[in-house]
């Protein structure tokens, strides 16, 4: 009996101990100019480093898509042209949002926790609460805000630069011309899809900076230790935005 | 001054701590020592707040500090300095942005000011122009230096040190504990310091605690170490071969 509670009461344990960390990371700041200061450093660094992955990653997704949709509708009797209109909704609904957070997850969200893990560790987080600095807000307001202007940003890009994929690999393919792909690009278009794709980057970028963060804040142990925080704030912040991504599209397109 | 009233501390099962009523006073130099793993660092974590007691209270003046809240707790700590047995130096700051961190949060200074002050607590311990280095490229000795500047940039009412001078030459171990003599007299701190070092227990022993398996079992002041005949405080200092031994010969020619 004990083992089948056990799981629930750790998720809840889990769960009220990140609502009071994310309580104590959204107090008003000491002093804004450093957490402003903080804030530039995190946006450069979640930002600019982060701008060549996507671009990698949303080339091949919009190159991918296109060649996957040429394949499926080839003999059909569907206009050509509809590629583009594809590949664009794709992008914008479902894999800029997606699948840009899930790689950010992996590069940005490891990297905050190994950053505050280690912090933790080498106790500059309790020197810091010496001081008495709120240590939870100064660590992670910065790097939440910072991710909320930055990463919807990058998902604007990606979505721009996976069209740009599936232009590149159509028009490669040889089955349509360029006009035909762009006339695609500009059919059927709903505002609404892009508002899906801001929420739904907005959402997941809070997540996995948030996640990543708690998971790094309360490390414990060694560099095992901290070596599994990161890799479980990837997994954790990884589960959370597919969930959170079903969910968001039950809710705005129901 | 700062007092701990029947203080316990547990770690699951495992009793760090038994009992501890003790007061430190202002401008004195408050030594605890013990064998390693007495539970000195624990303790000192319990007075700062970095650990909670199981049991117990611990005084800051008047105010019961282990009944505040998080807000009356940092503002305690405006007035706390504290050194870390592993420095805990930030490391991606050079020692100048180290020091200068506290200004920074807490004060309105201008840089000039703020530069003024750290080269004022950098001369005080002996570290002028050591101000563009990384903690990874300064020694160990000059870590906890710079550990004790910016512990005292804010001019502390508390100072706590944990074992300040390990791991450090002799002469250095010295200059280290007449700096923290040095300032707590100028400026009537009270200070505790963790040690197990002999020579700051004659040298710098205002009063002394000694800590056995986290059982307080002596207090003192240095001239009253060598005439005690508490046999834990005796096996404690005379541990060494080389001191048995002298003091064999005096007792003999005595
Ligand atoms: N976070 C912790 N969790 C569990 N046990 C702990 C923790 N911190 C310390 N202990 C235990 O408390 C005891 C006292 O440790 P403490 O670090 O206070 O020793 P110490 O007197 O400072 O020793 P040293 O001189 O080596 O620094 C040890 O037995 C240690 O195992
Ligand atoms: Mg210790």
């Amino acid at each position: 009996m004990d083992f089948i509670l056990r799981a629930p009461k750790r998720l809840l344990f889990h769960f009220g101990r990140y609502l009071l960390l994310m309580r104590n990371a959204f107090n008003r700041p000491e002093k804004w100019s450093m957490y402003w200061k903080e804030i530039l450093r995190q946006m450069d660094d979640i930002g600019i480093g982060s701008i060549v992955i996507v671009v990698l990653i949303s080339v091949f997704m919009g190159a991918v898509a296109a060649i996957q949709f040429i394949y499926q509708l080839d003999g059909q009797l569907i206009p050509k042209y509809y590629i583009g209109y594809i590949v664009r909704d794709l992008a914008i609904i479902e894999s800029a949002p997606t699948i840009t957070c899930l790689v950010l997850a992996g590069k940005v969200g490891s990297n905050m926790a190994a950053e505050i893990g280690g912090m933790r560790q080498k106790e500059h987080i309790d020197a810091m609460e010496i001081m008495g600095v709120n240590t939870a807000g100064y660590l992670i307001m910065p790097k939440v805000v910072a991710a909320l202007v930055v990463i919807p940003m990058l998902v604007v890009f990606s979505a721009f630069v996976a069209i740009l994929g599936g232009y590149i690999a159509s028009v490669g393919s040889g089955e349509l011309t360029g006009g035909e792909y762009l006339r695609g690009t500009r059919s059927f278009f709903l505002p609404n899809n892009v508002n899906m794709m801001f929420v739904k980057s907005l959402v997941f970028a809070f997540l996995l900076t948030t996640v990543s963060c708690y998971k790094g804040y309360f490390v414990k142990g060694g560099s095992v230790e901290l070596g599994e925080a990161s890799t479980q704030a990837v997994v954790y912040s990884n589960i959370l935005i597919l969930l959170a991504d079903y969910i968001i599209a039950v809710i705005l397109t129901g | 001054m700062i007092r701990a009233e029947n203080v316990y501390k547990s770690f699951d099962e495992n009793e760090v701590l038994k009992d501890i009523s003790i007061t430190f006073e202002a401008g004195k130099t408050n030594l605890i020592i013990g064998r390693s793993g007495a539970g000195k660092t624990v303790f000192l974590k319990l007075l700062v707040g970095l650990m909670q007691p199981t049991k117990g209270k611990i005084w800051y003046s008047d105010v019961d500090f282990t009944s505040l809240g998080k807000k009356e707790v940092r503002q305690i700590r405006m007035d706390v300095g504290m050194l870390f047995q592993g420095s805990a130096l930030f490391d991606s700051l050079t020692t100048e942005e180290n020091i200068r961190f506290p200004l920074d949060m807490f004060t309105n200074m201008t840089s000039k000011e703020k530069r003024q002050q750290v080269d004022k607590v950098l001369e005080r311990v002996n570290l002028e122009g050591s101000n563009d280095k990384y903690p990874s490229e300064i020694s160990g000795g000059m870590q906890k230096r710079v550990g004790i500047a910016r512990s005292i940039v804010l001019n502390p009412k508390y100072l706590f040190c944990d074992e300040p001078n390990s791991g450090l030459d002799p002469k250095t171990a010295l200059l280290i504990d007449e700096l923290i003599k040095d300032i707590t007299y100028e400026n009537n701190i009270t200070t505790v310091i963790n040690t197990h070092d002999m020579n700051s227990v004659m040298g710098i022993g205002d009063n002394i605690a000694l800590l056995y398996m986290g059982q307080l079992v002596w207090t003192g002041n240095k001239s009253e170490v060598m005439g005690s005949d508490n046999e834990l405080l005796q096996s404690f200092i005379f541990a060494s071969p080389f001191l048995q031994r002298l003091r064999d010969a005096a007792l003999n020619k005595g």
